[in-house]
């Protein structure tokens, strides 16, 4: 019984985080709607593009709240995704067809998930700096395949090409242009990757044994132990996971630059911490859920799109403001962890 | 046998091998490109038009471009010890103390200028209080707030380098000024960073000496709940450690600025966190707090350089070393991993018992 209302406490306070980040969400995008409705933020096609900019950042930001229920974090995304970008660039130049190329980047993905997650899981290495190390390990990378700019036109790979152009139309929410044309609303096919990712994952954590297990590592490893989970294992599976929809996220990323370059993605994991840690996974792990994460990127999305439609305020407004909240929804989380410890 | 033992419990074993290790590597790549093996440790005078007779050689330059790495380390190692995580903005600190300082140094908006705005030691002070400030900042989250200090410090590490660009409204400002030069260029025929550096070490390894400083810091990144019953206040020593790294990352920022003469965002400090952490590792010091060991810092600092040095005469690019230093990291982070440090244990009982067998 006494359980059954300390569950029920929690719950509350993790659906508040929640429900702060979406209201959240509504204010930012409904500020954006005033002030900039006359240049076109009202439009059902503006919510589409931040999708479609965000669609590598939605996978990763998955990927990142799966190893942050463990407790760990993995700062190796940012630069994973730029290798990936990397080698499918110069794959495909190299005269490799699309569909072999981006298999070959989802298996690097988990032989380095694999990697990571040996070091942390079994040899007991803090999560932080192994992801350092391959954070580095993977910028250098990127240099060493090489260290020019290079683009995927449609003479490099049709096939790629014509993902990457390809729009998929949504039947309602159109609007008519200045010049009086009816403008279609579309996405692009890295959104439809991105929101099957979003729902897979959403169901896995729910459902399934694996996704489960994350949430009992992350609330007590000891405890998980003792009732039989091999934490080492699912630890390892964390990074894994975190490196597959990585490396995912990074074929969507490349769908949208088309182009593979050493200073690519960079800080794109603060962004998928960020946006997990908003959308309210508890950094200590055993709390949280995709579906947050999935509106701390669009909160992340939105910031920049408002930055970028003022078009008056320094580039360097979005990172101040995505670390400022950041800031403030750990203060929030530290502040609910005291008062449920005093509780206790 | 003894002798093997107490070589073996060496707290400074493992940076000086590596150190070693690095300066064979250069002796062998000297002698097999035809060099003289031993140009790795010449030092000479040399004239120069700009500087005039400074000192010249492979050695000092690993000396003099090690000092930030050098001077970063110090307020790492009291981070690790006293909270057991790292300080991972320091690199973004540093950036946002030089741009601050090449603002005040140059006015708001201006991009060039050879004369001083201000008096050249309020644009130091000015460096040295933004440090102070990110320090509290991460130091008030760490100590009070209880949270995860590599989480902590993420916020700096991407907001600082934002703010520094705004603070330069997003341009390079260059301060083209002989008296701010100075602090990156020569003093005498000796670099001044070094004695910089020197002066930083000595003053932190007097304080910890004479006081009880080292001693409580470590304590409390033993058992803080256990040093706070015993009377410290543990909340201040982790809060102070913070503000120390923070004034120690100005510093640095302080000389990686003057030595370009300019305050340039997104390039001072990068990856730097990266060397200030991997020199506390490569020192003996366990990145899990508790005891610490500053000269292991120190020299662990100076062998990074060293081997980032040695990379770039190897012909290695500066954007491709990230992978050599990843791959030192994982080997010095599995050798000091507990569940591999008892597997090898466990390898070599199994081997003698077979020897006793046999």
């Amino acid at each position: 019984m006494n359980s059954k209302i300390k569950a029920k406490k929690n719950f509350n306070s993790n659906t508040l985080l929640l429900v702060i980040t979406i209201v959240l969400f509504c204010v930012l995008y409904a500020g954006g709607c005033i002030a900039y409705g006359s240049r076109g933020f009202t439009h059902f096609q503006t919510f589409l593009n931040i999708l479609i900019t965000n669609a590598g950042l939605i996978c990763v930001a998955c990927g990142m709240t799966c190893v942050m229920l463990t407790g760990g974090i993995d700062i190796s995304v940012g630069a994973l995704i730029a290798m990936d970008c990397m080698m499918l660039a110069v794959g495909m130049s190299k005269g490799i067809g699309a569909v072999p190329m981006v298999l070959l980047v989802l298996l690097v993905g988990v032989v380095f998930g694999i990697f990571q997650g040996f070091l942390v899981g079994y040899l007991e290495i803090q999560p932080f700096i192994v992801s350092m190390a391959g954070m580095f390990f993977c910028r250098g990378m990127t240099a060493v395949i090489c260290t020019d700019q290079v683009s995927i036109t449609e003479k490099v790979n049709a096939t790629f090409y014509k993902w990457a152009n390809s729009k998929i139309t949504i039947p309602f929410g159109g609007y008519t242009n200045n010049k009086g044309k009816y403008m279609v609303p579309y996405v692009r096919p890295g959104v439809v990757v991105a929101l099957l990712v979003l729902v897979v994952i959403f169901i896995m954590l729910r459902y399934t044994k694996f996704g489960r297990s994350l949430y009992a590592v992350g609330g007590s490893a000891q405890s998980a132990a003792m009732m039989g989970l091999n934490v080492k294992r699912i630890k390892m599976g964390a990074y894994m996971l975190s490196s597959i929809l990585c490396s995912i996220g990074g074929v969507c990323y490349c769908l949208n630059t088309m182009a593979g370059s050493v200073t690519q993605a960079l800080g794109l994991e603060m962004d998928a911490i960020s946006s997990a840690v908003i959308g309210g996974t508890l950094l200590t792990g055993g709390v949280g859920n995709v579906i947050g994460s999935f509106f701390g990127v669009l909160i992340n999305g939105t910031i920049s799109s408002i930055v970028k439609t003022n078009g008056k305020l320094a580039s360097s407004w979005p990172n101040i403001l995505t670390a400022a909240l950041l800031f403030i929804f750990i203060v929030i989380q530290s502040i609910f962890a005291a008062i449920r410890a005093r509780r206790k | 046998m003894k002798a093997w033992n107490k070589i073996k419990n060496w707290p400074l074993l493992l940076p000086v091998l590596a150190l070693i290790l690095v300066m064979a590597v250069n002796i062998i790549h000297d002698a097999a490109t035809g060099v003289n093996p031993m140009s790795f440790f010449a030092v000479s005078l040399r004239d120069t038009t700009t500087n005039g007779t400074i000192l010249y050689g492979r050695i000092i330059d690993i000396i003099n471009r090690g000092s930030e790495v050098a001077i970063l380390a110090i307020g790492m190692t009291l981070v690790v010890s006293a909270s057991a995580g790292t300080d991972i903005s320091v690199g973004s600190v540093m950036s946002l103390c030089a741009s601050f300082m090449c603002m005040n140094l140059a006015g708001y908006g201006v991009s060039s200028t050879t004369t001083l705005a201000k008096p050249l030691i309020v644009g130091l002070l000015a460096a040295v209080l933004m440090g102070v400030v990110c320090g509290a900042f991460n130091g008030t989250l760490v100590a009070h707030l209880s949270i995860q200090p590599m989480v902590a410090t993420l916020i700096l590490y991407s907001a600082a380098r934002a703010i520094g660009l705004l603070l330069c409204n997003d341009l390079i400002v260059y301060v083209r000024n002989p008296s701010f030069a100075f602090i990156g260029a020569f003093c005498g025929p000796i670099p001044t960073p070094i004695i910089i550096t020197i002066v930083c070490i000595i003053i932190v390894s007097i304080v910890l000496r004479k006081t009880a400083l080292g001693m409580y810091i470590q304590s409390v990144g033993i058992n803080a709940k256990a040093s706070r019953i015993a009377g410290l206040n543990s909340k201040l020593l982790i809060f102070l450690a913070y503000m120390l790294c923070g004034i120690f990352a100005a510093i640095a920022g302080i000389v990686a600025s003057s030595r370009i003469t300019s305050a340039d965002s997104n390039n001072i400090g990068l990856y730097l966190e990266m060397d200030a952490i991997l020199s506390v590792a490569l020192g003996g010091n366990s990145l899990g707090g508790g005891k610490f060991n500053l000269a292991g810092s120190i020299i662990g600092a100076y062998t990074i350089q060293a081997i980032t040095t040695t990379l770039y005469a190897l012909g290695v690019s500066s954007i491709q070393a990230p992978v050599y230093k990843a791959i030192i990291v994982i080997i010095i982070v599995v050798i000091e991993a507990p569940p591999f440090k008892a597997f090898i244990r466990r390898f070599n009982a199994q081997r003698a018992a077979k020897g006793v067998k046999a």
